[in-house]
C-alpha cells in the first residue's frame, strides 16, 4: 500500500497482499513514481496504464480543455517518434492503445503479448517527458478536438444538459468546468498552453504505473526501474488544492429545452461527500444508500414505487461513485410515463424518498445487495483491465491501497442505520441541483 | 481520447483467434445437445453463452419488434415469480442473465457462481422454457420499447442507418428495425410473443459455449435440464437479399451542427475464399483505428472527424461493406470527397509491402488478445460454431492471414470496392451536397 510502501532506495521492497482475491504487489521509484503489479497468468496478455495525477480540474482558469487536448497531443510524436508512430508501434506488435482524461486523472494504456511490456514502457516513459508539438499538428489536432466536442457533447442534448447541470452544481470548484473545454476557449488553446501543462505535470512523480495480467512483479520493477528510473521528476510540484465550494444556501434548478430529445426527464444532483483516505465511511453508506434506493431498474425502492406500484415512471435511477478527489455528487433521475407531468414526476420522487427514510430498510434487499457485492469480488478477477482501471482511478483520486484493500468489507459492515443516516444528510434540495431536460412542446 | 466505436456489430468471427492453451471440449448432452467447454477451474463461476439461429428476421413485416419485446420479457416473470420476484431472486444468487435479440439470432448470457449453479440454472430455465409473459409485464415493457423509438427518432446516427437499410434491403426483414415501429410494437399481443419465441428459441438451432468452472459431465446434465423442455423445430429461415441500392448520397433533414454519415455497398460473404484477403484490406483501408488509411486521410491529416471506422459485414442473409463517421456541417462535403478518393485508391492500386506487413502483423499478434475473460471465451465458441468452423480452425487462423498476398489484396480490392457504387446517407443539415 502506497502509505506503507518502503522507497525502493537501489533495492525495492515488493509487498505481495494475500488479502486480496487478485495477486497485488506494489513499490515505488527512487524518482517518486508508483508501481502497481496485479498479477493474472491465465492468459498471456498484459495490460499498461499510466496514470497521471492531473486532470481538468488543474486547468489554468481561461484554458478549459487543455488537459484533454494534451491527452491527444501526446499522440503526436516526440522527439524520438514520429507522429502517430506509438499507435502504429502498438498495432504493429498485435496490441492496442488509448488514453482518457478525466477531471481528477489522465490515463494512457496498452494491451499487448505479455512479452511486448518492455516495449510499452520504453515508448510511454519517452512521452512522459520528450514531448514535441509542432503548430501545424497541433492546428489539426485541436479540429479534430472540436469535431469530438461536436459528436459527443454538442450533438447529444443529454450531453449538454449534464454539462449545464454541472456547471450549476459547482460555484467555484472547477468540477463545474466540462472535460472536454467550453468551445470559446478550446477554440484558442495553443501548443504553448499544452507544452506548460505537460511540462509541469508529466513527470514520474506525479505518475502511477500499472501493470495487469502475465507478468512476474519482480521483472516489472527491472523493467520499470530501466525505463522509468531514469526520468526526472518535476522539482516543487504542489499538492493538489482546487478552489472549494462556498456553502450552498439555495436549491438551485434550471431547464434545458432541445428539440432533439425523445423523452423529458428529470435529473437532480446533491453535493455528497466522496471517499477520502482512511475516511470512507460515509461513503460506503452512500454507496449502498444508490443500490438500494436506484441500483436495480427492477428491484429497487424507487423502481418499486414509482415505475410498478404508482406507475408513474417508465424508469427510475440512483448513483453515487465515491472515487473522486474533491467533493462528488450522488444523483437520482425520473423518466415519467406518457400523460405523467415533470412537476407531478418530482412530487412522486420526493414523496417517495421522504417514505423511504421513514419505512426504514428491507432487510432482505439489503442482504441481496450485500451478496452481490461479495460476488462482485469473484466475478471482478475475471477482468484484470477493469480491475487496474479501479485501482488507478482510486490512486489518483486521494486513495491508498490500503483503502482500497478496505473497501470491499467497509461496504459488508454498513448497518440500516449508517444508510439513513447518510440518506438523511445527503439528500437535502438546498444543496442539490435539480434539472429538467424537455421538448419544448411540453411547455406549450 | 476514447477513439470512435461503431455500434454496429463490426465482430468477425475472423478476428477470433484463440490461443493454443484453451482447450476446447466438444460436449454432447445425454439427450444430444451439442456444446462447446473450456474448463477454467481458477475462479468459481461459470459463463454460458447460448444462441439460437434465426432472431427478429424471422418475423413478419407486421410483426415487426415481436422478437426483440419477447425477449425482453424472458426475465418479466416465470411461474409463481413476476418480475420483481425474478430479479430479487436473480440478485440473491448474484447471478447475471441477459437476453438479446439481434437481426440473425437471439442469445442469451448467463454468469453464475459455482456455490449455487443449480438454483441459478432452475432460475434461468424458468424464463427460457415457461416465461409468463403477464399482461401488465407486456404493457410495462412495451412502453420502454416505445420510449426507446422515441428517442431513435431523434438520433443522427439511427437516422441515417434506418434510411440506409431501407434503400439497401427492400423487401427483406433487414430493410426495417428488428425493433420495431411504434405502430407494429402498439400492435402486437401476446399471442404474438408466444409465436415468436416457438420460432426463434427451439433446439434445431441451438449453439452453447461455456467457460469456467464447471467439468463437461456436468455441462451435458445442466442443459438437459435447462433447454430440454424447447421445441424441437421452429420457424423457417428468409432468404437471401442482394445489396439493392445504388451509388450517390441520400440526405435525411435533421437539425444537428454536425451530421452523421452512413455508407457502403455490396461485400462479401464470410466462406467466400476471399473473405480474408478483403479482411486484411479493410484493416488497411478503414478498420484499424490509427492505422488506417481513412483515420490517417479524414481525421489526422485534415481533422475533419473525431473518427471513422469501415467494416465487412457479412450477415446471415446479405452482405455488404459498411462505414461511418461524424462531420460538422460545413465540412461534411470535403469527408465524403477524401472517402470517396480512398475508395479508388484502394480499388485502383491495392497496398504496399509495408501496408500488408502491419495489418499482417496486427492481425496475428492481437491472437490472444480476444481472450479475456470467461464471458468474452463462452461469446467466442458459440460465434465459432453459428459460423460453421470447428475447434482446429483456431489453429489455422493465423496462416490464412498470413497467407493473403498483395496480389490478391489488389484483385479483390478492384472486385470489391467501388466508389461509384457507395450509398452514403447523412442526417444532418451538410453544405454542399
Amino acid at each position: 500500500m502506497l502509505n506503507r510502501i518502503l522507497k525502493a532506495l537501489g533495492v525495492a521492497a515488493l509487498l505481495p497482499m494475500p488479502a486480496f482475491a487478485e495477486t497485488t504487489t506494489s513499490f515505488t521509484l527512487d524518482n517518486g513514481m508508483d508501481v502497481v503489479v496485479i498479477e493474472d497468468h491465465r492468459a498471456p496478455v498484459v495490460v499498461q496504464m499510466v496514470w497521471y495525477k492531473v486532470g481538468a480540474a488543474d486547468e489554468p482558469a481561461g484554458k478549459s480543455g487543455i488537459a484533454h487536448f494534451l491527452e491527444h497531443l501526446l499522440f503526436r510524436g516526440t522527439e524520438n517518434l514520429a507522429p502517430g508512430e506509438f499507435s502504429e508501434t502498438v498495432a504493429a506488435n498485435g496490441g492496442s492503445d488509448n488514453a482518457f482524461t478525466s477531471w481528477d486523472y489522465t490515463a494512457y494504456h496498452q494491451r499487448v503479448a505479455a512479452d511486448r511490456l518492455g516495449l510499452m514502457m520504453q515508448m510511454e516513459a519517452d512521452r512522459m517527458r520528450n514531448l514535441k508539438i509542432t503548430e501545424a499538428d497541433m492546428l489539426v489536432e485541436r479540429d479534430v478536438v472540436l469535431e469530438e466536442r461536436n459528436q459527443r457533447t454538442d450533438s447529444d442534448p443529454g450531453s449538454l444538459f449534464s454539462e449545464q447541470r454541472n456547471a450549476a452544481q459547482y460555484l467555484n470548484h472547477p468540477y463545474g468546468v466540462p472535460v472536454i473545454g467550453w468551445r470559446h476557449e478550446l477554440e484558442k488553446l495553443n501548443a504553448q498552453d499544452a507544452l506548460d501543462f505537460y511540462q509541469e505535470y508529466y513527470a514520474p512523480n506525479n505518475a502511477i504505473l500499472i501493470v495487469a495480467g502475465d507478468v512476474n512483479p519482480d521483472e516489472v520493477l527491472a523493467m520499470a526501474q530501466e525505463h522509468y528510473g531514469p526520468l526526472a521528476p518535476t522539482e516543487g510540484l504542489e499538492a493538489r488544492v482546487r478552489p472549494q465550494e462556498p456553502p450552498q444556501l439555495s436549491e438551485r434548478r434550471l431547464t434545458l429545452e432541445d428539440p432533439r430529445i425523445g423523452q423529458s426527464y428529470l435529473l437532480r444532483s446533491y453535493l455528497a461527500p466522496e471517499r477520502d483516505a482512511g475516511d470512507q465511511k460515509t461513503a460506503a453508506a452512500l454507496t449502498m444508500l444508490a443500490e438500494l434506493l436506484g441500483g436495480s431498474p427492477t428491484t429497487s425502492y424507487m423502481a418499486k414505487r414509482l415505475q410498478f406500484d404508482e406507475q408513474i415512471a417508465v424508469y427510475t435511477s440512483a448513483w453515487y461513485n465515491g472515487m473522486s478527489y474533491d467533493d462528488t455528487t450522488f444523483g437520482m433521475v425520473i423518466v415519467p410515463v406518457p400523460g405523467v407531468s415533470l412537476d407531478e414526476a418530482e412530487t412522486a420522487m420526493d414523496r417517495v424518498l421522504a417514505e423511504f427514510i421513514a419505512d426504514g430498510i428491507d432487510a432482505e434487499h439489503f442482504e441481496r445487495i450485500k451478496m452481490q457485492s461479495r460476488a462482485g469480488q469473484i466475478y471482478a478477477d475475471d477482468d484484470v483491465a477493469s480491475l487496474a482501471r479501479r485501482y488507478g482511478q482510486a490512486l489518483t483520486t486521494g486513495l491508498t491501497l490500503a483503502d482500497i484493500e478496505a473497501w470491499p468489507e467497509l461496504l459488508q459492515s454498513v448497518t440500516a442505520e449508517d444508510v439513513l443516516e447518510a440518506a438523511q444528510t445527503v439528500l437535502d434540495r438546498n444543496r442539490a441541483v435539480t434539472g429538467r431536460l424537455v421538448k419544448p412542446e411540453i411547455l406549450q | 481520447m476514447i477513439r470512435f466505436l461503431s455500434v454496429i456489430m463490426a465482430v468477425l468471427l475472423s478476428a477470433l483467434p484463440l490461443r493454443a492453451e484453451i482447450a476446447i471440449q466438444q460436449v454432447t448432452s445425454p439427450s444430444g445437445i451439442k456444446a462447446w467447454l473450456v474448463e477454467e477451474h481458477s475462479i468459481p463461476f461459470t459463463a454460458l453463452e447460448i444462441s439460437f439461429k434465426g432472431g427478429a428476421s424471422l418475423e413478419a413485416p407486421e410483426k415487426r419488434g415481436a422478437t426483440n419485446l419477447m425477449m425482453a420479457l424472458l426475465e418479466e416473470g416465470t411461474g409463481d415469480m413476476d418480475a420483481r420476484a425474478f430479479a430479487a431472486a436473480r440478485e440473491a444468487l448474484a447471478a447475471s442473465m441477459s437476453f438479446d435479440a439481434g437481426d440473425d439470432s437471439v442469445s442469451i448470457s448467463a454468469r453464475f457462481l459455482s456455490e449455487n449453479r443449480d438454483e441459478a440454472m432452475a432460475l434461468l430455465r424458468g424464463a427460457i422454457v415457461a416465461p409468463n409473459f403477464d399482461q401488465t409485464a407486456i404493457d410495462r415493457v412495451r412502453e420502454q420499447v416505445l420510449s426507446n423509438l422515441r428517442s431513435d427518432d431523434q438520433d443522427p446516427g439511427k437516422l441515417a442507418a434506418a434510411r440506409f437499410d431501407a434503400l439497401a434491403f427492400a423487401g427483406h426483414p433487414y430493410a426495417t428495425s428488428r425493433d420495431g415501429t411504434q405502430e407494429t410494437v402498439s400492435a402486437l399481443v401476446r399471442d404474438d410473443l408466444i409465436a415468436v419465441k416457438n420460432g426463434s428459441i427451439a433446439l434445431d438451432r441451438v449453439y452453447v459455449g461455456a467457460v469456467g468452472d464447471i467439468t463437461a459431465e456436468e455441462l451435458g446434465v445442466l442443459l438437459d435440464t435447462l433447454l430440454g423442455d424447447l421445441p424441437a423445430v421452429g420457424a423457417s429461415m428468409p432468404d437471401h437479399v442482394d445489396f439493392g441500392a445504388n451509388g450517390g448520397v441520400e440526405i435525411v433533414e435533421f437539425n444537428t451542427p454536425q451530421s452523421v454519415a452512413v455508407f457502403g455497398h455490396a461485400g462479401i460473404k464470410r466462406d467466400d475464399d476471399d473473405f480474408f484477403p478483403a479482411f486484411v484490406m479493410n484493416r488497411i483501408l478503414g478498420s484499424g483505428g490509427f492505422a488506417s488509411r481513412l483515420t490517417e486521410e479524414v481525421r489526422e491529416k485534415r481533422g475533419l472527424t473525431y473518427g471513422i471506422g469501415t467494416y465487412l459485414v457479412p450477415k446471415e442473409h446479405a452482405e455488404f461493406v459498411f462505414g461511418q463517421f461524424a462531420s460538422s456541417n460545413d465540412r461534411m462535403a470535403e469527408a465524403i470527397d477524401v472517402v470517396r478518393s480512398e475508395w479508388a485508391r484502394m480499388a485502383q492500386a491495392g497496398v504496399t509491402d509495408q501496408e500488408l506487413e502491419d495489418a499482417v502483423t496486427y492481425l496475428t499478434g492481437a491472437y490472444p488478445l480476444r481472450f479475456d475473460g470467461n464471458g468474452p471465451i463462452a461469446n467466442i465458441l458459440v460465434g465459432m460454431q453459428m459460423q460453421g468452423l470447428d475447434v482446429d480452425y483456431i489453429a489455422t487462423r493465423n496462416d490464412k492471414i498470413r497467407a493473403v498476398t498483395r496480389e490478391d489484396i489488389a484483385r479483390v480490392a478492384a472486385e470489391l470496392l467501388d466508389p461509384d457504387a457507395l450509398l452514403f446517407v447523412v442526417a444532418g443539415q451538410p453544405e454542399g451536397l
